[in-house]
């Protein structure tokens, strides 16, 4: 018997991995994995039919979750998978589509189209991986470093405003917004499912370590030490004002999900002002008749 | 060629004589070809053809989304194109640009969409409202790496109606980007458009797959060495990926899968090139002179050509259809049999340096230049004729 055959020998989430890709390029001590993990147990726990959810990513580490979840998976270009995933979405709108990304990608140069995805309320899941650094490229300041962070890019530390990722997709219009620590796994896969089964857009960020060149070259110790960092310096807080939630440099991080609000998806939007105008002669797009 | 035709879906064809201009028989042609999708950003003098569509689609069925930018635009027509649509945009100059990124991607995840580029004078914002034809060498080579993209070249509204169809039919057929090479002239210049019924138009189906879902392969070349497709949510769980990828669709970064897919993506072109070009000629063949043109050129051209038939010099004219693939073989023939080539074009020289390529020295090459914001004037390609003739 070879050891794919036993049933101890399989991985319990191999029907949504890729197992033929394995081992992944991740570094041990990265909290990426863990959040696919995440991920994987919100969409078995969601319901949906598999063959029907998407995952797109762009480029960067996170990028590389869709060469790694067996689904239908799009692995665009550096900053594109929100606009990428509402082509697929509105061309498709049965599908269930999850873009999953780093930081660099969705609020760097992808940054344009994650507001205006945003603001139209296109009903996508925007899981974000934030470690607060291009890890990709070997640890270069990003729009989310905090400041005084030490990167390539930022010799002498960073100086830069970083973004507030959480007030920002809240002030763009999102209608489900929450933030973790990857080692909030339960919490990270609660919000997961609950983006999934929710319609509207959806933004969750996963605070995660980059062992190999954040932590490395802030002297921030081992990735394990930086998982229960960030874990132990963070604090729950349902419901916070979301201008309140900036992250400084190795300071405390509010967590929790903050929106969670119903409102007409871009779709919606379209089906209900067309018929409202055009009558009878309207064809609706993507409604069940 | 393994490919399944059917006749256009009625409820996108307008059937009639209209009075269009070329913008809006783009979106006329893409609607009778089918497309059901259009992600676009307003750019002069392409913007009519989004708002046409915008107009309409809403009684035909379909989405038009307005994007971010150009860049999004594309982005989310291959999206669109992997659910299973026909997704097209359209744009001039300094769109084209911020497309190109995308435009490598759907190139090396072989997707069908069409682009129309309705050019006007570059570099940069260059003549927002004027004409141009400087885009001729970047649509081939915009993007980074190696690729090939087929480019069209309409010289006329009736033109833009039939070359967007066939634009969206080569698109399917070859699993690849597809231009409309249009300019601000053939854009707003309003002629009379047929539009014929839905069943006399011949709309070419996606090659889909299918065979057994544990054993499809989205890039395994068929006989014809375009693979098969399937779209997302049919429960293939496929991957795709704008990095260097094997038959699976699998990234593998070394040198030998590079050579597999690259080759690939030019060979499907460059080996089907001669079912994919088309030109018109006229009196090319007791030709001493022949004039190479395409778009708004070609007519203008048409008067020079007719002058200098009238002062006795024998001249053909040879009209692009197809920019890209480039028409070499024929250019080659053409050489061993006449004097010169003039081609004269609204940029310095872009096509010129593919007919002397094609020609391979065998004969001289004039070129008549013009920098854009206006047409030729005819006496200016008609003197370049006759020096050519001397």
């Amino acid at each position: 018997m070879k050891p794919e055959d036993r049933v101890e020998g399989r991985h319990p989430m191999e029907e949504f991995l890729r197992m033929d890709r394995m081992p992944h390029i991740w570094c041990s001590g990265c909290g990426i994995g863990i959040v696919v993990t995440s991920f994987i147990e919100a969409l078995q726990k969601s319901g949906l039919d598999p063959n029907k959810v998407c995952v797109c990513s762009g480029i960067g580490c996170t990028g590389r979750v869709a060469g790694y979840v067996k689904l239908d998976s799009f692995h665009t270009t550096h900053g594109r998978p929100v606009p990428f995933a509402t082509g697929l979405k509105l061309a498709n709108p049965e599908l269930k589509v999850v873009v999953f990304s780093g930081d660099g990608d969705i609020v760097g140069i992808g940054g344009n189209h994650f507001i205006h995805a945003a603001r139209r309320n296109m009903d996508i899941v925007v899981i974000c991986v934030n470690n607060f650094n291009y890890a990709m490229t070997g640890g270069q300041v990003a729009a989310t470093t905090p400041i005084g962070a030490n990167l390539s890019t930022a010799p002498y530390g960073n100086f830069e405003y970083p973004f507030n990722l959480p007030y920002l997709a809240e002030a763009c219009g999102a209608t489900y917004v929450a933030r973790w620590t990857c080692l909030h796994i339960r919490r990270v896969t609660k919000s997961i499912q609950e983006a999934l089964q929710k319609r509207g857009f959806s933004f969750i960020e996963v605070i995660t370590p980059c062992v190999t060149l954040y932590a490395r070259r802030n002297r921030l110790g081992d990735g394990l030490n930086l998982l229960r960092y960030y874990y132990e310096n963070s604090e729950i807080r349902h419901g916070a004002d979301t201008r309140t939630l900036d992250i400084g440099y190795q300071g405390k991080i509010i967590v929790g999900k903050f929106v969670d609000i119903e409102k007409p998806t871009f779709l919606d939007c379209m089906n209900n002002h067309l018929r409202k105008v055009l009558g009878d002669k309207y064809q609706p797009w993507g409604v069940k008749s | 060629m393994n490919v399944r035709k059917k006749s256009a879906d009625p409820k996108g064809v307008l059937t009639g004589v209209h009075y269009l201009d070329g913008d809006y028989a783009i979106a006329e042609g893409a609607l009778a070809a089918g497309c059901r999708f259009f992600a676009g950003y307003p750019i002069t003098p392409s913007t009519e053809t989004a708002e046409r569509f915008a107009e309409r689609i809403p009684m035909v069925g379909g989405v038009f989304i307005q994007m971010e930018d150009e860049i999004a635009s594309v982005a989310a027509l291959i999206g669109a194109s992997w659910a299973g649509l026909k997704a097209m945009t359209v744009t001039s100059g300094p769109g084209f640009s911020l497309m190109m990124e995308n435009i490598g991607l759907a190139c090396m995840m072989e997707v069908p969409i069409v682009i129309a580029d309705v050019q006007r004078g570059g570099p940069s914002t260059g003549l927002p409202t004027l004409t141009g034809q400087g885009d001729m060498q970047q649509v081939k080579w915009g993007s980074h790496g190696d690729y090939e993209i087929i480019a069209l070249s309409p010289d006329s509204p009736q033109e833009c109606f039939d070359l967007t169809i066939k634009a969206f039919n080569l698109s399917e057929m070859f699993r690849v980007p597809v231009f409309i090479m249009t300019d601000e002239c053939v854009g707003h210049m309003h002629e009379k458009v047929v539009i014929p019924p839905a069943e006399e138009i011949e709309i070419v189906e996606r090659k889909w797959y299918e065979g057994p879902k544990d054993k499809y392969l989205p890039y395994k070349p068929d006989v014809d060495l375009v693979p098969f497709m399937v779209k997302a949510g049919d429960g293939y769980r496929f991957h795709t990926t704008g990095l260097t990828h094997d038959e699976r669709g699998y990234p593998v970064i070394n040198a030998e899968c590079q050579d597999w897919c690259v080759r690939h993506l030019c060979d499907k072109i460059r080996l089907n090139a001669d079912k994919i070009i088309e030109y018109k000629e006229d009196e090319t063949d007791n030709a001493e002179i022949v004039v190479v043109s395409y778009g708004i050129t070609s007519r203008v051209a048409w008067k020079a050509i007719q002058d200098a038939r009238k002062a006795g010099i024998k001249v053909g004219s040879l009209r692009l259809i197809t920019i890209w693939p480039f028409p070499d073989k024929r250019i080659e023939e053409l050489a061993g049999k006449i004097k010169a080539f003039v081609v004269p074009e609204i940029n310095l020289g872009q096509i010129k340096r593919e007919v002397e390529r094609a020609a391979k020295g065998k004969v001289p090459v004039y070129p008549v230049s013009h920098c854009g914001g206006w047409v030729h004037n005819p006496d200016n390609i008609l003197k370049v004729i006759k020096e050519a003739a001397k």
